[in-house]
């Protein structure tokens, strides 16, 4: 008799664990080239969402969730589509944080994640063209569109007084949309932009380029490209040659390595980087600061947000089938239902296990519209005594 | 004052920075010309050769840096040159040993150390790659600026700002004294004029014994300083990152080969046609034209003859034309 308790007691055990499913998410981010020095926080980000749910227990019936790194290179969709292929088939995870960058996020999107029905939620992807991607509605992002970034950038610049611009831009989707929508917004709001031309990635010199905004003119030069690839080169050089300076710089180009380059240099400079007023990342930025991971840069709380929405999704559908969930995610992200914030990751998951409903608030204060993308909050910053300072939000 | 005011801008956006360029292209061109003159053929390797020689100087400014050692005003990193030098007569004598000496006692054609030179390339290429790694690395320090745009507007009350940085102003001073040594080395030196007799002639010199392996391990040695030399100043110029020094390449075979490959007066004056060119070419003139012109006739456009992204583009382009109308370059070298 005990025996055979004993035996009950063990199936029942073994049937329990065999239960609890293990999940995996895949985190497609550019570990290597142009933005490197942001994603490892911006990974790191979304496996904290991760963990916060695997350690709670409480996802569909004691689930855990585990994080797969592939690398998106940021700028090359080859290698981008292989990677992302080699999650689906060969490791099969059941969503993607990612990918990180406008183009390949695109390239993934179209190659990969659309013929393999699998759900991407990417924290950083910004570029207009994305918005009217043919999806199967698998695609969402926590970031807002360029278009929306051109707008506030715009806007700050008019409040400064700033009546004529030149615009460069890094060489790609993402420079190239975002130049676009901040030209379109300037000149909508009575502004003159001099000069809109390219700059290509990765060389050791842009007097050139810088000697040719500069004939130009302009009361301020924007950049548009990236903090670890040519954006200080630009500034560098317009800076030595006296072209300008006074720089308005989007997303790409905040970063710690800003304060670090320049520090006073470019005092006075104004810049957005996406963050509302309800944003509460402080938890987030705690975490991984205390895994030694640069905090200071964008998109971490994002790529939070991006990860818990899967996984709270999942939680909704009953399911981590992403042809099950992907429908439920603008239904956790939006109102009506509890608001959820950062590190009540749990009770979100009970709530809705009960049957009820929620509004994810996270990190970035998450408002999914249109196709799925974030309505968009921005932090405007103002380098000031050569660091970065929040001046507003908008 | 308006034309004080166009001579400015243009200096210091296209004359200033071109004469920098220039200079850097012309040591990178005197190093390739004296291989071709001497060695007799075209040496792939050269860039990768500036990128080790500049590679050894930031090592070298990196150990000075941290014990505290600097040179004023002026960049650690001439202090390091001399160490950087000997690194890349060390490094380019060991390649010539293990090497093209191999070839050469074989008597082979150029075309295939042309090939040889490339395979150099890339395993120089790697090892720099190796050592240092593929990124940007930063060893300037010192004074920035001679004078800088602030000073300038200050002292003569313009609109325009000039900027001369420091390490455009020792590019300039560092390569006239190399030209300057180079020239007094080739024709008056015993071993100099040897040099330029073995060029001339092979033949004849081996005739009036002439040690040829003697020769040829001072073409390298003088290669060698002025690889090095180059490098460096390029790096400090703007930056150091392994693969700008092997696009480099193009626009010094480019200067070597418009100046006459084999003649070191060619290279130099190739040198500055070309970073001339690649400078003006792409430079928006409308800041410039906006000044010396009446108003009526102010351009609107931005007056930009090639967009910058074509810079490499020019150096194809006088390379082609120079090939089809002037084989031998500007200045009697041998045709290619």
């Amino acid at each position: 008799m005990k025996k055979l308790l004993l035996a009950t007691a063990a199936s029942a055990l073994l049937t329990g664990v065999a239960s609890a499913e293990e999940i995996k998410l895949g985190v497609i981010m550019g570990f290597t080239g142009p933005i490197e020095s942001l994603t490892p926080a911006m990974a790191a980000g979304g496996e904290l969402a991760m963990k916060e749910v695997s350690d709670s227990g409480k996802l569909l019936g004691g689930a855990t969730v585990t994080p797969i790194r592939g690398d998106s290179t940021c700028v090359d969709s080859g290698a981008a589509t292989a990677a992302a292929e080699r999650l689906i088939t060969s490791d099969g995870v059941k969503g993607i944080v990612g990918a990180d960058c406008s183009g390949v996020t695109g390239a993934i999107l179209a190659n990969v994640a659309v013929p393999n029905g699998v759900v991407m939620i990417s924290p950083s992807a910004t570029s207009p063209a994305l918005s009217d991607a043919e999806d199967n509605g698998l695609f969402f992002r926590t970031s807002p569109s360029d278009a929306r970034q051109g707008q506030v950038l715009a806007d700050v610049l008019m409040d400064k007084g700033i009546k004529s611009a030149a615009i460069t831009y890094t060489n790609n989707d993402y420079g190239k949309g975002l130049a676009d929508s901040i030209a379109g917004a300037f000149k909508a709001a009575g502004g003159e932009v001099t000069a809109m031309t390219s700059h290509e990635d990765g060389k050791a010199d842009y007097s050139a380029e810088v000697g040719a905004l500069a004939s130009a003119g302009g009361d301020v030069l924007i950049v548009a490209g990236y903090v670890d690839q040519g954006g200080p080169g630009i500034i560098r050089a317009a800076l030595d040659t006296g072209a300008f300076d006074m720089f308005a710089l989007p997303d790409g180009m905040i970063g710690a390595a800003l304060e670090t380059t320049f520090g006073d240099e470019i005092e006075g400079s104004v810049g957005t980087v996406p963050g509302g007023e309800a944003a509460n990342t402080d938890m987030i930025v705690k975490a991984i600061t205390s895994d030694a991971y640069d905090s200071s840069g964008p998109y971490i709380g994002e790529s939070y947000d991006a990860a818990a929405l899967i996984m709270l999704a999942m939680q909704a559908a009953g399911s981590s089938d992403p042809s099950a969930y992907a429908g439920k995610i603008m239904d956790v992200a939006n109102a009506p239902g509890e608001k959820i914030g950062t590190g009540e990751l749990a009770k979100g998951l009970e709530i809705l296990a009960a049957g009820g409903e929620i509004d994810y608030v996270g990190a970035t204060a998450v408002e999914l519209i249109g196709g799925g993308e974030a309505a968009g909050g921005y932090r405007e910053i103002v380098i000031e005594g050569g660091k970065i300072t929040t001046a507003q939000y908008r | 004052m308006d034309f004080l005011n166009a001579i400015v801008a243009l200096s210091n956006f296209v004359i200033i920075p071109a004469v920098a360029y220039g200079s850097q292209l012309a040591l990178g061109a005197l190093g390739v010309t004296l291989i071709y003159g001497i060695l007799r053929f075209s040496n792939f390797a050269h860039g990768d050769t500036m990128a080790f020689g500049a590679m050894i100087a930031v090592l070298v400014t990196w150990w000075f840096q941290s014990m505290g050692v600097s040179f004023g005003p002026l960049p650690t990193a001439l202090l390091a040159l001399p160490i950087a030098i000997l690194g890349t007569m060390a490094l380019v004598l060991f390649t010539d040993r293990v090497v093209y000496r191999f070839y050469r006692e074989q008597k082979a054609k150029p075309v295939i150390l042309v090939i040889v030179s490339m395979g150099v390339m890339f395993i120089m290429n790697g090892l720099v790659r190796f050592i240092i790694g593929p990124n940007d690395q930063k060893f300037a320090d010192g004074e920035r600026f001679i004078i800088s745009v602030r000073e300038f507007k200050a002292m003569t009350g313009l609109r325009e700002g000039l900027a001369i940085k420091t390490t455009q102003g020792i590019t300039v001073v560092v390569a006239v004294i190399c030209v300057a040594l180079l020239f007094w080395f080739l024709n008056r030196t015993r071993t100099g004029k040897s040099m330029r007799a073995y060029s001339d002639n092979e033949d004849l010199a081996l005739l009036s014994g002439i040690n040829p392996e003697r020769v040829v391990m001072y073409t390298w040695l003088i290669v060698a300083a002025l690889a090095t030399t180059a490098g460096v100043l390029y790096g400090l110029d703007k930056t150091f990152k392994p693969f700008v020094y092997f696009q480099l390449l193009l626009p010094i075979f480019a200067s070597a080969i418009v100046g006459g490959l084999g003649s070191p007066l060619g290279a130099i004056a190739g040198g500055f046609v070309i970073a001339f060119s690649e400078v003006t070419i792409t430079y928006a003139w409308k800041k410039v034209l906006v000044y010396l012109m009446p108003e009526s006739l102010e351009p609107s456009g931005l007056v930009q003859l090639l967009s910058t992204d074509y810079k490499f583009a020019v150096s194809f382009v006088i390379l082609i034309v120079v090939l089809l109308f002037k084989p031998t370059g500007l200045f009697k070298g041998k045709s290619v």
